[in-house]
């Protein structure tokens, strides 16, 4: 899968099906043109600011099929997503999953970074909360994601669980194939150690998550 | 006088709303947002603009030392009442879909001899765009209450619509983000803040209905093409031109989504 996100081609014909979707009558010729000019357009439409470069409009397959089908992705497309994921995530070099909860938290707190008004040595953050529910006291959170407080106390802070949690921080279409959320490591979002600090949050007993 | 009224009155639910909900700050933030609805309930600071805006329509300026008012934005040269919600549309003058921004931009060139690519490259908030936030506040001021009437009869405007339907599905960057990750959804919520689910008519018409507003955490009054160039920021998408064929197209995908559904606030008070 990495090597497909490097070598990512433009679109190419990804944006299909959306169409499907509008069911007001029109041809699949018509469709796959308006496919095509949807590309053309955005090629035509943006241009480079900081950090924030048109490269990243080329889209990998994942990026592509997720487009095109939503979360209603067919079976085989979805285990062929998930499969290619899975053997994309990059294990902890030194075995160890859990790192400072503390760290973790500030991390989740931060939603800066890649977007153009963010420098490129400057540490990028989790987001975490814009999408989690995740300690009992911080009241600011999104809903895009599922509430994670708890989580530890719920999932137990066994070895399975803290292979999981880093998994999904890696890269969660190992497990949910078009999720909403980012690929965190496999994007280079977040590094080991940062991903080590929130695996801890989730799950360490005396984390906030789990001791209130 | 009225400006300074706002002023006092917006400053302190600025602030408040600013704040972070630390474990602290919980009741703080009710606090906040109550006094943010009695702010909303006394007024709109975008009335100021809209007072601009009505003034600079019938200013003779630019090159030609010409007026705003045989603009026609598609409801006939000069016809303002009702123009907003039925943008974007084609204009065979010109052979494109514009939305209210990139026509105005076509009617300070004409008109004015004001250069369109120039005003595009200013920064908002700058220059040539402070007029635009006054033009826009004021000429969608003119449509409040209204419903959206989007047209898709021309060839032009069917294509544009399905244009900015893939684009709002199109997701990439480093986030793997489109408009779709963060407006696809029912009831969904980043941080504290409510997040329309602009693929229903609905929220597309509340959502896409409000816009231009005036925005309390910066004091501005932020165009559609604003609003939409701040969540291109959010998706980490690049930079997207100004009045270009992606927020036409963005635009026009929303605002026939829009369409019947609730009536126009624009401009209206935000965050
Ligand atoms: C833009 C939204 C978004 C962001 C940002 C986000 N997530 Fe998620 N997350 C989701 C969604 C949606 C799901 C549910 C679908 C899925 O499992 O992929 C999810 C699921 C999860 C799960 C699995 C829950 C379970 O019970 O299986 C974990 C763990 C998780 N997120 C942790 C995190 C952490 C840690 C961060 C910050 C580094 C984060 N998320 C940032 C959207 C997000
Ligand atoms: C990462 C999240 C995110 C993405 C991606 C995103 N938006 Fe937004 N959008 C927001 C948030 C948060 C708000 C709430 C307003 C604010 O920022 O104060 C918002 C507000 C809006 C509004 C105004 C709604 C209202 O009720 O006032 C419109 C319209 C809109 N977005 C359209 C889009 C479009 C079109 C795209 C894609 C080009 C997009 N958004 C992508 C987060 C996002």
């Amino acid at each position: 899968m990495t090597t497909n996100l490097r070598n990512a081609v433009l679109v190419a014909g990804a944006i299909a099906a959306v169409a499907g979707c509008a069911g007001t009558g029109s041809s699949p010729e018509q469709s796959a043109a308006w496919d095509r000019e949807a590309q053309e357009v955005m090629a035509r439409s943006f241009r480079d600011q900081g950090i924030a470069t048109v490269d990243r409009l080329k889209q990998d397959e994942v990026m592509a099929a997720c487009s095109t089908h939503g979360q209603h992705i067919d079976d085989e497309l979805r285990e062929r997503i998930q499969a290619a994921a899975q053997a994309d995530i990059k294990w902890p070099s030194d075995g160890n999953y859990l790192g400072d909860w503390k760290e973790g938290e500030k991390l989740a707190q931060s939603g800066r970074g890649m977007t153009w008004s963010d420098k490129a040595d400057a540490p990028n953050g989790g987001n975490c909360y814009n999408c989690h529910r995740i300690t009992k006291k911080e009241i600011s959170y999104g809903t895009i994601g599922p509430s994670l407080y708890q989580y530890g106390k719920l999932h137990g802070n066994t070895e399975t669980t803290q292979k999981y949690v880093w998994g999904k921080i890696w890269n969660p279409n190992a497990y949910t194939a078009c999720t909403n959320m980012p690929r965190f490591g496999a994007h280079g979002i977040l590094d080991e150690k940062q991903i080590r600090h929130l695996v801890a949050l989730l799950l360490d007993p005396k984390s906030p998550v789990n001791a209130e | 006088m009225k400006g300074s009224r706002y002023a006092v009155c917006l400053a302190t639910s600025a602030l408040a709303l600013m704040l972070p909900a630390t474990p602290a700050g919980a009741d703080e933030t009710a606090e906040g947002i109550a006094r943010y609805r009695e702010a909303l309930a006394d007024g709109n600071p975008a009335e100021l603009w809209e007072m601009q805006g009505e003034e600079l329509w019938r200013t003779a300026r630019g090159p030609k030392n010409g007026t705003l008012e045989k603009c026609d934005l598609g409801q006939g040269p000069g016809v303002v009442k009702g123009a907003f919600v039925g943008l974007p549309r084609y204009f065979a003058d010109t052979g494109r879909v514009q939305d209210l921004e990139s026509r105005l931009l076509t009617c300070m060139e004409t008109l004015q001899g004001i250069p369109a690519d120039e005003v595009a490259k200013t920064p908002f908030g700058k220059g040539e765009q402070k007029n635009i936030e006054a033009l826009v506040a004021w000429i969608s001021a003119e449509s409040r209450g209204m419903k959206f009437n989007v047209p898709m009869q021309h060839p032009e405007e069917r294509r544009m619509y399905e244009i900015g339907k893939r684009v709002f599905n199109y997701r990439s960057g480093p986030h793997d983000f489109g408009c779709v990750t963060c407006h696809g959804e029912d009831g969904k919520r980043i941080r504290l803040q409510d997040l329309p689910n602009l693929t229903k008519s609905a929220d597309a018409a509340r959502g896409f209905g409000a816009w231009p507003a005036y925005r309390v955490s910066s004091g501005e009054l932020w165009s559609m093409q604003r609003r939409l160039n701040d969540c291109f920021r959010q998706q980490r998408f690049p930079y997207p031109l100004y009045g270009s064929e992606v927020t036409v197209a963005l635009s026009t995908y929303l605002g026939v989504t829009a369409n019947g559904a609730g009536e126009s606030t624009a401009p209206a008070i935000k965050r």
